[in-house]
């Protein structure tokens, strides 16, 4: 696709360009398909510039104000940048009551990162996520795509480590 | 592709039979479920797949992949049919054993059955595990039997038997009068009838209507959703079409949360093979109706399990709910009458669409009827999905089907509904699983989440657990909630903390019911409720930290003064073995001592005394 560039921005590639371009050709006319949009575009770029948004909602034909409201409405929409690793502890109440907060302080103290932030090497993100429905694994860490089952303070330093 | 007839169905299901009654071969139905997926089944079923190409075994022996079983706490779990042997926690080391001796030798794999934690007996038939004896499939009648991604074999199991017959031979008038007989209540959480809601919607004027599926399963610890979209996703399909052809609906939605991937594969794989076979589409079965479904994937927002916020989601707007009336079976999705289930009531339909509402009403309590699937979680022996009928107790729930309380330890309270809910000490244990008995006792039935907690849990702790779940989930609209959760969960931090002064348990009560009479929405009316169940039964936890700056379950850091008892100290050197920042001293025959400023409070050293010895 020959496509000018609506922007430059640091985070986002040519090719992203060109998908994001496609999401927006797919759904501009659908109703109610924003959600859909946002999500797909983080998919392309890993999180939400500020400056995409915007354009996006010019796009769209809805106000900066109203996309942005959606974006930050909800949980799964991040306007940060992400890590190379994404570290998803579920905080849900079997997860908690199995000792969900002791693996939080532990990750938290031994990569300086933050619940809802990026290390600043930008290894790991880490996120607390709502429940995952897995509870019978009961507590859950998922790491990029894979789930890990049963993770204890002790344990989950080894288990991050796999992960450069 | 030819659409499919009611004849086409009764031929399907004849030359299926076999298959479902494990009559022509050996079947290994190993879980596909997303708790047996993380722990490798799906390395497992390639192992197993190898080892039986190997020996030429392929024609006798069929590896089929399953919905989620249930017991997910066993994983990778996998049976043996016919005999129904049930192996659990398989790796692919155990394989090649397992075939040679189970499957070429006739001799079930002794090390591989499941182990009762009561006796420590290997017991091997899947439903002579107390787990499964107890329980009576429903809902979940074809997990562990169907290939979620195989159209035949859910017709094999009576699969759209149900909208055969509610599109060619009942008018909507009398499908809506089975499922109301049935007793059928939501079992979302709020447990509104069903027949009366369809009721409503069927009446409500209008030629565009919607039938929507809430399958945003949002309650912490409730899985049953998740389960039954993936073990069983043709019945949800065929729930939602005959509750279209109830109302007079032509387009139906499916809210998913965007956090159940395998669901939605499943649920896409499904609505493909019900289009392909004019299943969902124009002129279903021959009976003129039309209907099709589509998939909308949420965002990660709580609130969208309300009905009015999830609406306004699929608008592509914020989640916000709004009032009511009007009722969204009058003005809902885009104004139009909407008819919103949950996926396990759904799922429900098809059954009683072919055996009868009364058939349905059969078992259960005087107000709430048929069964109900709960999932069992947190400190309790076997982990998973249960479904009993109606009026089973609290107890036969967590002792008998979840075989007790791990390492010995006593029970304490269990949470139900969710961060709507409340805790139930053991005093109430024998109160049945019925909408009005729980509520009687401080909590509700929910979405069916049952977390068991043993006395290690801070009932303080829980309180300010599930606060925080819900401020953070607050949409904001209504000041009661957005400020009150605020001002709620302020207060318990400051109890944990052991900052807790005279007056707050009072300011906790007094902003509950606040909160709880002037919020907007089911979210915020119900969310004082685990601070006043807590309180109700707990109070003394609250007053222990408030006025003597203790925690008697240890978990608040806080208030542990991390040092070690030397009367109660068995010098066992567990806690110093276990401590990660090699801050606990300790010599054989010595008691221990905790270096303070090595400490990183990270409690597993309380975790790892078993005599209490830790202050």
């Amino acid at each position: 696709m020959n496509l000018s560039i609506p922007f430059q921005h640091p985070d986002i590639t040519d090719e992203m360009w060109s998908s994001i371009e496609k999401i927006l050709q797919d759904n501009q006319n659908k109703p109610g398909s924003i959600i859909t949009v946002l999500r797909e575009c983080q998919q392309v770029v890993g999180y939400l510039p500020v400056e995409l948004l915007d354009y996006i909602g010019r796009r769209m034909n809805l106000a900066p104000s109203e996309v942005y409201g959606i974006a930050s409405f909800y949980a799964l929409f991040s306007l940060k940048p992400k890590g190379r690793h994404t570290i998803r502890l579920c905080l849900g109440t079997a997860c908690y009551v199995k000792g969900i907060k002791e693996v939080l302080s532990r990750i938290e103290a031994s990569y300086g990162v933050k619940e809802g932030d990026t290390s600043e090497d930008r290894r790991f993100s880490l996120e607390a996520v709502r429940c995952l429905g897995a509870c019978g694994l009961a507590p859950v860490m998922v790491v990029d795509q894979d789930t890990h089952g049963g993770v204890s303070a002790d344990k989950v330093i080894d288990i991050l480590e796999r992960y450069e | 592709m030819p659409k499919l007839t009611v004849d086409d169905l009764k031929t399907i299901k004849a030359k299926r039979t076999p298959r479902m009654e494990f009559g022509d071969k050996t079947y290994l139905l190993i879980c596909g479920g997303t708790g047996c997926h993380a722990t490798g089944s799906i390395s497992v079923k390639d192992a197993l797949a190898k080892a039986l190409a190997d020996r030429e075994l392929e024609e006798k022996v069929q590896v089929i992949e399953t919905g989620c079983n249930g017991f997910c706490a066993m994983g990778p779990i996998m049976v043996v049919q016919p005999g129904d042997i049930f192996y659990q926690k398989l790796s692919v080391d155990d394989i090649d054993e397992l075939i040679e001796s189970h499957i070429i030798g006739g001799k079930p794999v002794e090390r591989l059955l499941y182990k009762d934690p009561q006796t420590k007996k290997r017991i091997a038939v899947q439903t002579d595990i107390p787990f499964f004896a107890n329980q009576m499939p429903r809902a979940l009648r074809n997990k562990g039997l169907i290939d979620p991604e195989s159209l035949e074999d859910y017709i094999a199991r009576d699969g759209y038997q149900g909208a055969a017959k509610a599109l060619l031979e009942m008018t909507p008038a009398q499908i809506i009068e089975e499922v109301k007989t049935s007793g059928l209540r939501g079992r979302g959480g709020a447990g509104f009838p069903t027949g009366i809601k369809w009721d409503f919607a069927s009446k409500s004027p209008g030629k565009e209507k919607y039938v929507l599926c809430n399958a945003d399963e949002g309650d912490p610890g409730a899985f049953m959703d998740r389960s039954i979209l993936e073990a069983d996703p043709h019945a949800v399909l065929e729930g939602m079409l005959i509750a279209a052809r109830a109302i007079g609906a032509s387009e139906g939605i499916i809210y998913a949360r965007t956090e159940y991937p395998l669901a939605i594969k499943r649920l896409e794989i499904a609505i493909s093979q019900a289009r392909e076979k004019g299943l969902l589409g124009e002129d279903i079965l021959g009976s003129g109706f039309c209907f099709d479904i589509s998939i909308y994937q949420g965002a990660g927002a709580f609130v969208c399990g309300e009905e009015t916020a999830l609406m306004r989601s699929i608008e592509g707007k914020r989640g916000m709910p709004r009032p009511r009336p009007p009722f969204p079976a009058q003005k809902g999705l885009w104004e139009k009458p909407t008819v919103l289930n949950n996926v396990e009531t759904l799922a429900n339909i098809p059954q009683i669409i072919v055996n009868g509402g009364a058939w349905y009403a059969s078992v259960g309590t005087e107000t709430s009827k048929g069964t109900k699937v709960f999932a069992l979680s947190g400190d309790v022996n076997n982990i998973g999905l249960v479904e009993v009928p109606m009026g089973t107790t609290l107890r036969t729930l967590i002792f008998d089907i979840g075989g007790g309380i791990p390492k010995k330890r006593k029970f304490k309270a269990v949470q139900l509904g969710g961060p709507s809910g409340g805790c139930v000490p053991e005093r109430y244990l024998d109160t049945p699983v019925d909408y009005e008995a729980i509520a009687k006792v401080g909590a509700i039935m929910g979405s069916g989440g049952v977390i068991v907690m043993d006395e290690k849990t801070c009932m303080v702790d829980m309180a300010r657990f599930f606060m925080e779940f819900i401020q953070d989930e607050s949409c904001g609209k209504c000041t009661p909630c957005r400020e009150g959760t605020r001002r709620l969960l302020e207060i318990l931090v400051k109890i944990c903390e052991g900052k807790g002064e005279k007056g707050d348990i009072e300011a906790l009560e007094e902003l509950s019911q606040v909160i709880r009479s002037s919020s907007l929405c089911g979210l915020g009316q119900t969310s004082p409720n685990p601070v006043l169940s807590t309180l109700r039964y707990f109070r003394d936890e609250f007053e222990a930290h408030i006025y003597e700056k203790r925690c008697p379950a240890k978990r608040c850091v806080a208030l542990l003064k991390f040092e070690i008892d030397p009367e109660l100290c068995a010098k066992c050197g567990l806690c110093a073995k276990n401590c990660p920042a090699d801050a606990i001293q300790w010599e054989k025959k010595q008691v221990a001592r905790i270096d303070k400023d090595k400490c990183i409070k990270c409690l597993t050293c309380y975790e790892k005394c078993r005599f209490g010895a830790i202050q």
